[in-house]
Order: structure tokens, then C-alpha cells, then sequence
């Protein structure tokens, strides 16, 4: 049994306009120890999906208008609140692509880190330093002891994302969900939170959800991907075969559309582009979302939304199309 | 040899940092430290570099966006440096700039057309209103878009859509050398393709000129012929795109393409690892800024700052066990 298993999940916002279908049916499961690749575009809804696991979305304006989140079997979807409130931190942690919005700038590093260790774990004040500097030793911060007393304006972006690594880890959560978390770090410092958040993994043998746009970083980190289109997921398989055999059209524009070092410097090719610009998702229609933006489109395509389907073993994908790169 | 379209020559900008009563100078960010670079006619010189680095200084400097603390900047055979403010506004036609943030460098309340025709006005470059609207929509065409989206406002387009406003007002004045600051970094990467793409087809049919500033090593690769490398205000090497990819030298630079992450599962990478993060650009290390994170630095470095010099032709390095 997966640790997580999303079925059919839909987290839909209510706008002037109409209602947001930010997510609208996503399929995915994570197994125990595996890190999972979530792969898209601005909405394309990989955020809304990890907001509705934690259940931080705000309603109103959002609801959840069908589906499941099966968390080892329990739907998180309709547990009481403080159920989930047990669930959040010590099961599943979540970081975010901006660590302030993780930290308060009020409070010192190791009073934030032990707060969920004194809420959770029963510590007391002088323990739960202790365990907050321990925290912060193992994701690398030079002198904790000290450290642990500074506000979080005196550490720098990647020094801030490490706390916010030690705050999410500190109850060993079996689920980490990590959303977009080195997007706003320098190249060098994402490197070393990369090799950081491999190295926790290993330590407290948890498995990550790790959600973000970067077509490298999921190469380079996950064994597993899914990639999401418009609130939709398009495509799912290992990370050997959907950066081998990507099957779904727009998965091959993602792959095709990046410039390249390792490859480019040999040979200038001109980039693959996928034309127009993501739909919108106030109430839309049937047929497949990525079929306007599709060089290989027909008349069926608009016709029904086409689900996931399996290719290979455990590769599958949504698009009525069947053709091989 | 011809003569570089843009020449700069030590370029230094210092920011003052004010405090106290008295709003006194208490100390200040060392953002841009004697930079000197060379851009030919129709090529592009990219500049990468972390946050702080003084690229985008750099970048401003260069069209006086930015008053330089010291240095010289020549463009075409005139010192930009020493022109007073009404021969600065007619070199602004030469010379333009793309930003990071389509929301940010576009006025919400003036329409597309409003937008892209005030330099034709403030440049008196058109004569009669058919020719300010048709050279209007000659330009929208030009990057993409339609006569449809003349009276449209900002917010009706997407950010591709937005950028591609950013570029048709740069392309209004004809410039020679566009700067790009960070100009598809906010971009969603099928979007930034079709950016990139734009960029690189009216290079070739106009014959544009650019300093393309990101942070993005593969985009810097992709569109540039040379490419420099800046780290705490100062250039640390500087070589054709292929010879900086393929044979990197200062210790920086495969620190910082080592740690590039590569769309291939199967790559198998061998990663410089740097210590720590960038020290502050107000009290910058000793000799060689980077000698601090340095994995081959010795005594030497901390004392003496190391000059760029030629390791190959093109190939320009400052350091001194390199080379």
C-alpha cells in the first residue's frame, strides 16, 4: 500500500468569475522511502496539491469537489481537524520555495524549531534547544550553539531554507513534502540544499514529494515523476523512462524547450518551443487541456478528456495518441 | 580588428550605506569593483553570476541608469561617462534595456500602444499618426503579437505575452545594443523558449547587439557568443561560450557549473562543492574576492587581488594558480 494515494483528487476556488479548477482529478501516489517528482508550469496545480494533502487551503474560496487522500489508508479529506493538526508535522512536513513564510521574524531559529517539538514530543524548554541545535547540526549550520539564538533576518536565504529543513524534519516525518524548495536559491547554494535534502532522506529514510518547475532538479533528485498540465496529471513513469521515452506531447516540449549545457556547448540547436500559452480553468470544457497548444492535435482530442492510461510498466499517460519519441 | 560597438573600461560603483542622525556615509556596498569588458557589433556578451554579483549593476551602469562611481564606459567611439543629460536622452535611442519583471516595467494604466508609441513621441520618430500607428503595429508583429492588442492594457496579458511588450517598446528606437536584465528568468520554461527564440531571430534580422544578464547558466550558454563571470563585483574569468562551458579555469566557475543541475538522470556529475554562501559585498574578502570558498586558495590569495590574464586567445582568467 502507498504511503500517500491520491485518487481523483479535485481542489476547486470560487472567482468572480466562476469556480477554479486549480486541480481537477489528479491521480498520484507516493510509496514509503521514495522521492516523487511533481513536475508543470505556473498552475498547472502541483502546489494546490500539496496545500490539499496538508489541508492549508482556505475555504472559502476553495473546496474540495471530489476525490480522496489516502494517508496509509486514513482520507485526509474528511479527518477532523484536529486529527490532521496531529498528522501535519509529525507525519507529513511541508517546505515552501520562500522560508520566511515558514518563519515568523519575531521569534529565534531554535524557539521555532522546538515548537513543534514541545507541541508534539512533550519537551520542555531546555530539551527541546538542545534538540533544535542537534537539528541544525545535521543540516550543516556552522556554530548551532549560537545559531540557535539568531532571528531568522540574520541568516542568509540558504542558512534560512537549512531551518526550515531542521523545523520540518525535527518530529521525523515519514512525508516530506518540499515545494519549489531551492526556486529562489543561487545555483551554488541549491546544489548544496539538493545534496542536504538527499542526505536527510537517507538519514531519517523518509520519502519526499518534491514539487517544482525545474526539469533538472527533478533529473538529478527523484526516481519517480509526475508531470502536471493545466490541473491535470499528463504523465507519470521512473525518471529514466520519461526522460528516455516521454510520451505525452507535452512532455516532450518541457524536455525539448530547455536550453542545455552539457549537450549545447557541442552543438547550437534552436529551442523546441510548444506554442500559445496555458488555458484558463474557470469551468472548463471537455477534451484534452494541452490539445490547443498541440502540434499533433485531431478532432478527438477536444472530443474527451483522455485519462491515464498505462504504456509500459509503470508508465503511464493521458493523450489518445500512441507514438514513440 | 574593428572597433568594439561598447567598451568598458574599469568600472567601479559604489553604494553608499547611510546611518544615524545625521545620515552620514557609514559605509559602503562594493556592488560593481573596476569591472572592464568589450562588446562587438551584433554579438552577445552574456554575464552570469549569484545574487549580488553586480551583473545588473553592471548593466545599468552601462546605459547611465546608474551613475558609475569611477570608470569609463565608451559606445560607438563617445564616452558615455562624460555626456551631459540632454546628449544622454539621445543615446538612449542606441541603446535600451529589457527587465526581470514584465509587471513591474510596464504601466498599468496606459495601453499597449500608449506604452511602446511614447518613445516614438519623446524621439520624435514619427510624423504623422498613420505612420505612429503603423510603425506600432509593425512592432507588436515584429515580436509576436497583433493589431488586436493596441488598446489592450498589461493586465489582459500573460507574462510571455508581457515580455514581448517589454521587447517591441525596446525595438521601438531602433536601438544597436540591448541590455537584457534577467529578461526570461520570471518565465515558465516553454514560454522562455519562445523568448529566447524572439530574442535570437531579431538578433539576426537587425543585427542587435547584447549584454544578456541571468543567472541561468544553460540560457547564458544558449544565447551568447562570450560570456563573463562575475563574483562580488568583479569579473573572474571571461571566454567564448564554448570555451567557458567546455574548458571552465577559475575555480568559481566550475564550482558554479558543477553545481547546474543536467536533465539527464543518466548524467553522471562530478559536483565542486563550495563551502558556505557569498560573503557580503560591504566588507568584500581581501585580495581575491572568492578566496574565502576557495578549494585551491593559499596565503597568497587573501593578500594579493589577482588580475585577469590571457590563458588562451579570448580566454581571460583571474587567478593566480590558473593559467
Amino acid at each position: 500500500m502507498p504511503l500517500l494515494d491520491i485518487q481523483g483528487l479535485k481542489t476547486h476556488f470560487k472567482t468572480d468569475d466562476g469556480w477554479l479548477h486549480a486541480v481537477d482529478g489528479v491521480d498520484l501516489s507516493v510509496d514509503a522511502g521514495e522521492t516523487l517528482g511533481v513536475v508543470g508550469e505556473s498552475g498547472c496545480g502541483k502546489s494546490v496539491t500539496a496545500m490539499s494533502v496538508m489541508r492549508l487551503i482556505a475555504m472559502p474560496p476553495g473546496r474540495f469537489a471530489g476525490g480522496q487522500i489516502l494517508w496509509q489508508g486514513r482520507d485526509l479529506i474528511t479527518l477532523p481537524d484536529e486529527e490532521m493538526r496531529r498528522i501535519r508535522m509529525k507525519e507529513i512536513a511541508i517546505v515552501f520555495q520562500e522560508p520566511m513564510t515558514s518563519l515568523n521574524p519575531v521569534y529565534t531559529i531554535g524557539q521555532q524549531i522546538g515548537e513543534a517539538l514541545r507541541l508534539h514530543q512533550g519537551l520542555n524548554r531546555r530539551e527541546a534547544t538542545e534538540r533544535a541545535i542537534e537539528m541544525l547540526k545535521r543540516v550543516h549550520i556552522p556554530t548551532p550553539e549560537r545559531r540557535v539564538h539568531d532571528y531568522p533576518h540574520q541568516f542568509s536565504g540558504g542558512m534560512r531554507q537549512r531551518a526550515v529543513l531542521a523545523m520540518a524534519l525535527s518530529c521525523s516525518p515519514r512525508l516530506l513534502i518540499a515545494d519549489e524548495p531551492t526556486t529562489a536559491l543561487d545555483v551554488t547554494i541549491q546544489a548544496q540544499i539538493l545534496d542536504l535534502l538527499a542526505e536527510l532522506k537517507a538519514e531519517f529514510g523518509m520519502a519526499v514529494m518534491l514539487i517544482t518547475h525545474a526539469m533538472g532538479v527533478v533529473a538529478e533528485v527523484a526516481q519517480r515523476v509526475v508531470v502536471m498540465y493545466a490541473g491535470k496529471v499528463v504523465e507519470e513513469a521512473t525518471v529514466h523512462e520519461l526522460f528516455e521515452h516521454p510520451r505525452h506531447p507535452y512532455t516532450q516540449g518541457l524536455i525539448h524547450s530547455i536550453p542545455r549545457i552539457d549537450t549545447a556547448a557541442t552543438r547550437k540547436v534552436r529551442l523546441e518551443t510548444i506554442a500559445g500559452s496555458v488555458p484558463k480553468l474557470i469551468e472548463p470544457g471537455e477534451g484534452c487541456r494541452f490539445a490547443p497548444r498541440c502540434k499533433f492535435a485531431s478532432a478527438p482530442c477536444s472530443a474527451a478528456t483522455p485519462g491515464l492510461r498505462s504504456v509500459a510498466p509503470g508508465h503511464k499517460v493521458a493523450c489518445i495518441l500512441d507514438f514513440k519519441l | 580588428m574593428t572597433m568594439p560597438l561598447l567598451t568598458v573600461n574599469q568600472l567601479v560603483k559604489h553604494f553608499p550605506i547611510r546611518g544615524g542622525l545625521l545620515g552620514r556615509v557609514l559605509d559602503k556596498v562594493h556592488a560593481v569593483d573596476g569591472v572592464s569588458f568589450e562588446v562587438n557589433t551584433g554579438e552577445t556578451l552574456g554575464i552570469v553570476g549569484e545574487s549580488g554579483c553586480g551583473k545588473s549593476t553592471t548593466g545599468r551602469c552601462v546605459l547611465r541608469l546608474i551613475e558609475p562611481t569611477s570608470g569609463e564606459i565608451w559606445f560607438a567611439g563617445r564616452n558615455v561617462t562624460a555626456m551631459a543629460p540632454d546628449e544622454l536622452r539621445t543615446m538612449a535611442r542606441d541603446m535600451q534595456i529589457i527587465f526581470q519583471d514584465p509587471y513591474a516595467s510596464l504601466n498599468p494604466r496606459m495601453t499597449v500602444a500608449a506604452i511602446i508609441g511614447e518613445a516614438l513621441t519623446i524621439h520624435k520618430l514619427t510624423k504623422t499618426l498613420r505612420e505612429y500607428t503603423d510603425r506600432i503595429v509593425d512592432l507588436l508583429e515584429t515580436v509576436g503579437l497583433s493589431a488586436d492588442h493596441l488598446r489592450r492594457y498589461p493586465h489582459e496579458f500573460s507574462g510571455g505575452q508581457r515580455q514581448r511588450v517589454g521587447i517591441a517598446r525596446a525595438l521601438a528606437v531602433n536601438p544597436k545594443l540591448i541590455v537584457c536584465d534577467e529578461a526570461v528568468s520570471a518565465l515558465d520554461v516553454s514560454i522562455q523558449a519562445q523568448v529566447i527564440n524572439l530574442l535570437e531571430d531579431l538578433q539576426a534580422q537587425r543585427g542587435l547587439t547584447y549584454i544578456f544578464i541571468a543567472h541561468d547558466l544553460s540560457v547564458v550558454e544558449h544565447i551568447s557568443n562570450r560570456v563573463a563571470v562575475m563574483y562580488l563585483g568583479r569579473i573572474v574569468e571571461i571566454a567564448s561560450s564554448r570555451d567557458l562551458y567546455t574548458r571552465p579555469q577559475h575555480p568559481y566557475t566550475e564550482a558554479l557549473l558543477s553545481a547546474v543541475p543536467i536533465p539527464d538522470p543518466g548524467f553522471k556529475r562530478r559536483r565542486v562543492p563550495l563551502q558556505g554562501d557569498v560573503p557580503s559585498p560591504i566588507h568584500p574578502p581581501s585580495g581575491c574576492h572568492f578566496h574565502t570558498r576557495c578549494p585551491i586558495a593559499k596565503p597568497q590569495c587573501s593578500r594579493e587581488s589577482p588580475a585577469l590574464k590571457p590563458v588562451a586567445e579570448g580566454h581571460w582568467v583571474a587567478c593566480h594558480f590558473r593559467g
